[in-house]
C-alpha cells in the first residue's frame, strides 16, 4: 500500500522522503511540512511517518487505538485545484471503488495548537469510517501561508484494515508466507510494542526527568533561536512537545498547566517559525518579488 | 422577460453552513438587483455539498429609463452655489432648466442591459459574500488579497435566457459547463438554461433541490425502517444535515449486535447521531432497536451491502468504546467516584468542583430543612446533591459531555439508590434555558435551585458579571432557570434571605483559604526561628486564624462591602431576567419595574402577583385616569421641590421588614373646600385599605382600593387650583398631593408606568 501510494505521488511530482528521525505525534510535525508549509516556494513530498501519541495506548488490547501508527502524509504546495481528484484517485490506486463504497468529504477543521496552526478541510469518510484528514493549511507558527499548501494525512492502519477487510489492527498481515517463511502480523511485530510502551507511557517512565527533559528542550530551543539556525531549534520544539505528551500520560499535569505547558510548546513552534522565514526571507524576496510576509 | 441560472460550484460546503449560504445568496443577489433597478421576483434557491444555485424568472431585459430632477439654486444666488450645483451634476449651464428663476438639472438615465448588470453583479455578490468560515487556496494565496471562499471556488454558471453571462473572478471564469455527481457522472456537462438545469442535473445523479433530497431522506430512512418492521426514531436535525452531504442520497438500514442494547438507549443514540449521523429505531414495543439507518450518497452497483457492512463495523467500534465506559463506570459507586471532584477546577478563583458540591450539598440540604422548597427530605436532598456531579469524572460523560446528569442517574440506579436521588442527579441542571421542563419533584427541585443559586452567588461575588453579548458562564440561563423554578413551583422565599446563604458559604472559603494560607506562613516562620510547632499547635493556629477572619469587624466589613453590593446586584439582574422571562407571557417590563422600584420586595411569586393586579388595573378605565392624575400630581409636587417619596411597600418575610415611612400629614384645615375634604376623606379610607391589602397579598383590593382615589383626584383637579395666592391654602393642598402619591406608591411606584 505504502509502495502504491509512493508510486502514484510520485508519479504527480512529488518528492518521495524518509521520515523524520524524531518522536512527533502526527506527519504534520515533520519539518517537510511544518517549516516548508511557509514561504513561496513550491513544494511537493510525500513520506511514511510514525507517529506517537502517549495518551492513546491502550495496553494492545483496544482493536483500533494504537500509541505509536503510522500516517502517510502528502503536501502539495500551492494546492492544485484538482487536489480532490487526485487524491480519490489515490485511493482507487490503493483498491478502494467508490461506486462500491460510500466516500464523504465532511466538514473537518483542523487546528494544531501547540504548532499555531489551523487550516479548513475536511475528514474523509469511506463507508463511515475517516480515512484521511484533508486539510488546506491558512496558517502554520502563527503565519499566513501564502500561498497555500494542500495536507492529506492518511491512516494507514486504518486503511490497511479496511481493505484486508479485519476488525483488529493486530490481525493485518504485514506480508504473506512466501515458500517456508511464514507471515507476519501486525501484532507479530507492534503488540508486545505497545503493552510496553503503554505500561512506560501511563506509569513508569520518571516525571523528574521528563520536566528537565521539557526545560532543557525549552532552553535549548531559545538558543538555537538566538544561534540563528532555526532547523536545529525546531527539533528542541518537537522534543518539548513529545516530552509534555508523556507528561501528560503520566497525569501529573493539571488542567490549569495543561494551557500553560501548550502555550510554552507553541511559543517555541511560533520561534522556530520566525527564525525559519527570517533566514529564508531573502531569498524568498530575491526568488520571487512581490512576495511579502 | 428571461429567467436567469446561477451556480456557484465549490468544494464540499459543510453541511451546517448551508441553509445560511442559502440565505445570503438570497440577500445579496436582491440587492445588487435594487440597485439597479430590476424587480425580483421569487428567488428559486437550491445548495448540495458542492453547489449554490439561484434562478430567477422573469427578469426584465433591461433597466428601464429613468429622469431624474434636481433642484438647484436660484438663478438670482451668488455664482459659487451654481458652480457647486453644475460640480455635483456634472452638467453645464446651458444644460439647466430655468423654470421661473429656479434652475433645475434633468438627468436621463438610459436603461442598462440586464445581461450587463449581472455580469457585474456576480463577482460582487461572490466578493461581498459572508461565510462563518472562509479560506484562501492555490497558487493566487500567494497574495492576501485572493479571493476567499468557504472552500475553492471550482466554477460558475451564469445563463441569462440561452445567453452565457460573461465574468472571472479569482481565476474562474463563467461558462455552460458544470459537473455532475462525483462518482456516477464526474465528466462535464453542459446546461443550455434555467429551465434544463435541475433535470440535466438529476439525469447526472444530482438532486439540486435540498427539500427534494430530505424528503427523500425522511421518506426513504421511514420506509426502511418499517420494511424490517421497525420504526423511525425522527430526527429532522439529521435529515438536514444528511442532505447537506449528499447529492444523491440512499438510505441503507443496518444492523448491530444486540448484545449493545444493555447500554442506555441515550447513549446509542448519541453515539449514532454525533459520530456517525445515523438514525435510530424502535422496535413495535416502542424499545430502541438494534438497527440504524445511514444515509449514502451513491447507488452503489451491489445495492448498498459493503456501505452497509462497512458502517456495522464503525459503529461497532464506537458501541463498544460507549459499552466498555458503561460497564467500567459502574464499577465504581458515586460516591467514590464524586472524591475525584477535587481534581476539576471549577473555577480558579471559586475552587474545585468538590468544593462547589459542598456548598450545594449544604445549600440544597438548607432550601429543603427551611421549607423553602416544601414537602422535601432534607438528607435526601444533601445526598443527591453530594452525587450530582460525580458523573463528570465518569468515562462515559467525558467522552459525551452532553450526556452529564443522565449518566449520573442511570448510575445512581444502577447502584440501588431511591428514585427521588436518581431523577434529582439526572435532572439538576434542568431547566436548560427558557422552554426546557421545569422538575417539579422537591428533591430535584432543592438540587436544582442550589446548583444554580450557587452558581450565581459565586460570580457575583467575585464580580464575573454577564456584560453586553459576553456570559462565559451562562449566568442568564442560570437566573432564568431559578425564576422558572421559582414560579412553576409556586416557591415562596425572600431572594434576599435565600442569596445570603451560598454567598456567605462562598465567602467563607474564601476568607477561610486566605486565613489558612496566613497560618501556614507564620508556622513557616516559627520553623525559620528554629520553634518546631507541634501538629496540634499548628491546627490550633490555623482555626484561631480563620475564627478571627470570620469574626468581628472583619466580618460585618466582609458583609457590608463584599456580600451586600454582590447580592443587590444579583437581585436587579434576577428582576431584568424575569422581564425577559415575563415578556413572552406578555407582562409588561414598566409594570415589573415599578414594583421592583419600591425596594425590599425579592419575592418573585409575590412580585409577579402583584405586577399582574397591577397591569390588569392599568388596562382599565380606572386605572389610566389614575395614571393620569398621578403624573399630574407628581409635576406639581417637582415643581414645588417636593420629592415624591415612595413609601415602602414593606415586605412581609423578608429581611428587610422596615417599614414604610409615614406619609405627609395633610391635617384638617380651615380653608378647605368640599373638594379637598372629599380627597383627604377618601385617602383616610383608600390608605389603610390598600396597605392591609397588600400585607395580605390580595392585590387585586390593593388595586381596587386605588381606583377609588380617581374620582376625588379628578374631582379635585377640576375643583381647585393646587398654586392658590393664599401660601396656607397652597401648603395644604401640595400636603394633599403628596399624601395622594404616597398612597399609589404603596402599592406601585407609578413614575415607572410608562404612557
Amino acid at each position: 500500500m505504502i509502495l502504491t501510494l509512493h508510486a502514484y505521488w510520485g508519479a504527480r511530482g512529488c518528492a518521495i522522503l524518509q521520515p523524520y528521525d524524531m518522536r512527533v505525534g502526527a506527519g504534520t510535525f515533520h519539518p517537510a511540512t511544518t517549516l516548508r508549509s511557509l514561504g513561496p516556494e513550491p513544494w511537493n513530498v510525500a513520506y511514511v511517518q510514525p507517529s506517537r501519541r502517549p495518551t492513546d495506548g491502550r495496553y494492545g488490547e483496544n482493536p483500533n487505538r494504537l500509541q505509536h501508527y503510522y500516517q502517510y502524509q502528502v503536501i502539495l504546495k500551492p494546492s492544485p485545484a484538482d487536489l480532490q481528484e487526485q487524491y480519490l484517485g489515490s485511493l482507487v490506486a490503493i483498491g478502494i471503488d467508490p461506486l462500491l463504497h460510500d466516500i464523504r468529504f465532511v466538514e473537518d477543521d483542523w487546528e494544531s495548537p501547540t504548532l499555531g496552526a489551523w487550516g479548513l478541510g475536511w475528514e474523509v469518510w469511506c463507508d463511515g469510517m475517516e480515512v484521511t484528514q484533508f486539510t488546506y493549511f491558512q496558517q502554520m507558527g502563527g503565519f499566513d501561508c501564502k500561498p497555500v499548501a494542500g495536507e492529506l494525512t492518511y491512516g494507514l492502519e486504518r486503511l490497511a484494515m479496511y481493505i484486508q477487510n479485519v476488525d483488529n489492527v493486530y490481525d493485518l498481515r504485514f506480508s504473506d508466507p512466501v515458500g517456508d517463511v511464514p507471515g507476519v502480523s501486525y501484532g507479530d511485530v507492534f503488540l508486545e510494542n505497545e503493552r510496553q510502551f503503554s505500561k512506560w507511557n501511563f506509569e513508569v517512565a520518571d516525571t523528574d526527568s521528563l520536566f528537565a527533559g521539557f526545560k532543557a528542550a525549552e532552553a535549548e530551543c531559545q538558543r538555537a533561536i538566538a544561534a540563528n539556525v532555526p532547523l536545529a531549534a525546531y527539533d528542541q520544539a518537537i522534543e518539548a512537545s513529545h516530552l509534555f505528551n508523556l507528561l501528560q500520560a503520566r497525569g501529573v499535569i493539571s488542567v490549569q498547566e495543561r494551557a500553560n505547558y501548550m502555550a510554552r510548546v507553541r511559543d517555541l513552534a511560533k520561534g522556530s517559525c520566525k527564525a525559519w522565514i527570517d533566514s529564508q526571507s531573502d531569498a524568498w524576496t530575491a526568488k520571487y518579488p512581490g512576495w511579502t510576509l | 422577460m428571461t429567467d436567469f441560472l446561477l451556480e456557484l460550484r465549490s468544494e464540499e460546503i459543510p453541511a451546517r453552513m448551508q441553509a445560511g449560504a442559502r440565505a445570503e445568496l438570497d440577500k445579496l443577489f436582491r440587492a445588487q438587483m435594487a440597485a439597479a433597478g430590476i424587480d425580483v421576483g421569487d428567488l428559486s434557491i437550491w445548495s448540495t455539498p458542492r453547489r449554490l444555485a439561484l434562478i430567477a424568472k422573469n427578469l426584465p431585459d433591461a433597466t428601464a429609463a429613468v429622469s431624474e430632477e434636481l433642484k438647484g439654486p436660484r438663478s438670482s444666488a451668488p455664482p459659487q452655489a451654481l458652480e457647486g450645483f453644475l460640480r455635483k451634476t456634472g452638467l453645464t449651464q446651458d444644460q439647466l432648466e430655468d423654470r421661473d428663476g429656479v434652475y433645475f438639472a434633468v438627468i436621463d438615465k438610459p436603461g442598462r442591459a440586464t445581461a450587463e448588470v449581472l455580469a457585474e453583479a456576480i463577482p460582487a455578490i461572490i466578493r461581498a459574500f459572508a461565510w462563518p468560515k472562509s479560506m484562501r487556496w492555490g497558487k493566487d494565496s500567494a497574495s492576501s488579497e485572493s479571493l476567499r471562499w468557504v472552500r475553492p471556488l471550482s466554477g460558475i454558471v451564469a445563463i441569462f435566457g440561452e445567453e452565457l453571462i460573461p465574468c472571472e473572478i479569482g481565476g474562474v471564469a463563467s461558462g455552460y459547463a458544470t459537473r455532475g455527481h462525483r462518482f456516477h457522472c464526474p465528466g462535464e456537462i453542459t446546461i443550455g438554461s434555467a429551465s434544463d438545469y435541475a433535470e440535466k442535473l438529476r439525469a447526472c445523479h444530482v438532486i439540486v433541490d435540498h427539500e427534494e433530497r430530505q424528503t427523500i431522506i425522511r421518506d426513504g430512512a421511514a420506509k426502511a425502517a418499517a420494511d424490517a418492521g421497525l420504526t423511525l426514531v425522527a430526527d429532522e436535525g439529521l435529515v438536514i444535515e444528511n442532505a447537506g452531504l449528499t447529492e444523491w442520497p440512499v438510505p441503507l438500514l443496518g444492523r448491530f449486535d444486540e448484545a449493545f442494547l444493555e447500554v442506555p438507549p441515550e447513549v446509542i443514540q448519541l453515539t449514532a447521531r454525533v459520530n456517525q449521523k445515523y438514525f435510530v429505531v424502535n422496535d413495535a414495543a416502542g424499545k430502541l432497536a438494534n438497527g440504524f439507518v445511514c444515509t449514502a450518497n451513491i447507488d452503489a452497483v451491489d445495492g448498498g451491502a459493503e456501505i452497509v457492512a462497512g458502517n456495522r463495523k464503525v459503529l461497532a467500534a464506537r458501541l463498544s468504546d460507549a459499552r466498555f465506559f458503561w460497564e467500567q463506570d459502574r464499577k465504581t459507586a458515586l460516591a467514590d467516584h464524586a472524591k475525584k471532584l477535587d481534581r476539576i477546577t471549577f473555577h480558579e478563583k471559586l475552587g474545585t468542583v468538590a468544593d462547589k458540591v459542598e456548598r450545594v450539598a449544604k445549600l440544597a440540604e438548607w432550601l429543603a430543612s427551611a421549607g423553602i422548597v416544601p414537602n422535601c427530605d432534607p438528607a435526601l436532598a444533601r445526598q443527591a446533591a453530594e452525587l450530582a456531579k460525580a458523573d463528570l469524572v465518569t468515562e462515559m460523560v467525558g467522552e459525551f459531555p452532553e450526556l452529564q446528569g443522565l449518566m449520573g442517574g442511570y448510575y445512581a440506579r444502577a447502584e440501588g439508590l431511591g428514585d427521588a436521588v436518581a431523577d434529582a442527579i439526572r435532572d439538576h441542571y434542568k431547566p436548560v434555558g427558557q422552554g426546557d421542563d421545569v422538575p417539579t419533584a422537591p428533591v430535584t427541585v432543592a438540587v436544582a435551585l442550589a446548583d444554580k443559586l450557587d452558581t450565581l452567588s459565586s460570580f457575583f461575588l467575585y464580580d464575573m458579571v454577564p456584560t453586553g453579548s459576553k456570559d462565559p458562564f451562562a449566568l442568564r440561563r442560570a437566573a432564568i432557570g431559578v425564576l422558572e423554578l421559582l414560579t412553576k413551583n409556586n416557591i415562596r422565599v425572600a431572594l434576599n434571605w435565600a442569596l445570603t446563604f451560598p454567598m456567605t458559604g462562598v465567602l467563607g472559603r474564601s476568607v477561610g483559604l486566605d486565613a489558612f494560607e496566613g497560618a501556614m506562613g507564620l508556622v513557616q516562620a516559627f520553623e525559620n526561628a528554629g520553634r518546631s510547632l507541634s501538629e496540634g499547635e499548628k491546627l490550633q493556629l490555623i482555626e484561631e486564624a480563620k475564627d478571627r477572619a470570620l469574626a468581628g469587624p472583619f466580618r460585618d466589613e466582609l458583609l457590608d462591602n463584599v456580600l451586600d453590593p454582590a447580592r443587590a446586584k444579583l437581585i436587579s439582574f434576577f428582576a431584568d431576567r424575569l422581564k425577559v422571562q415575563q415578556r413572552e407571557a406578555g407582562v409588561r417590563h414598566d409594570l415589573i419595574d415599578a414594583v421592583f422600584a419600591l425596594g425590599g420586595e425579592d419575592d418573585l411569586v409575590r412580585l409577579l402577583a402583584r405586577v399582574k393586579a397591577l397591569q390588569a388595573f392599568m388596562a382599565s378605565d380606572d386605572g389610566a385616569n389614575l395614571l393620569a392624575g398621578y403624573k399630574r400630581a407628581a409635576n406639581i409636587l417637582k415643581q414645588a421641590d417636593i420629592s415624591v417619596a415612595p413609601a415602602k411597600a414593606g415586605a412581609a418575610g423578608g429581611l428587610r421588614s422596615d417599614a414604610g415611612e409615614a406619609p405627609p400629614a395633610a391635617p384638617a384645615f380651615a380653608g378647605a373646600t368640599d373638594v379637598d375634604r372629599a380627597l383627604l376623606a377618601a385617602l383616610d379610607t383608600a390608605e389603610p385599605a390598600a396597605s392591609a391589602a397588600v400585607t395580605d397579598e390580595r392585590f387585586t383590593d390593593a388595586m381596587a382600593a386605588l381606583a377609588s382615589l380617581r374620582a376625588p383626584i379628578d374631582a379635585f383637579f377640576d375643583g381647585v387650583m393646587v398654586n392658590d395666592p393664599n401660601e396656607a391654602v397652597r401648603a395644604y393642598r401640595l400636603g394633599l398631593l403628596a399624601r395622594f402619591t404616597g398612597a399609589v406608591h404603596g402599592v406601585a411606584d407609578f413614575s415607572k408606568i410608562e404612557g
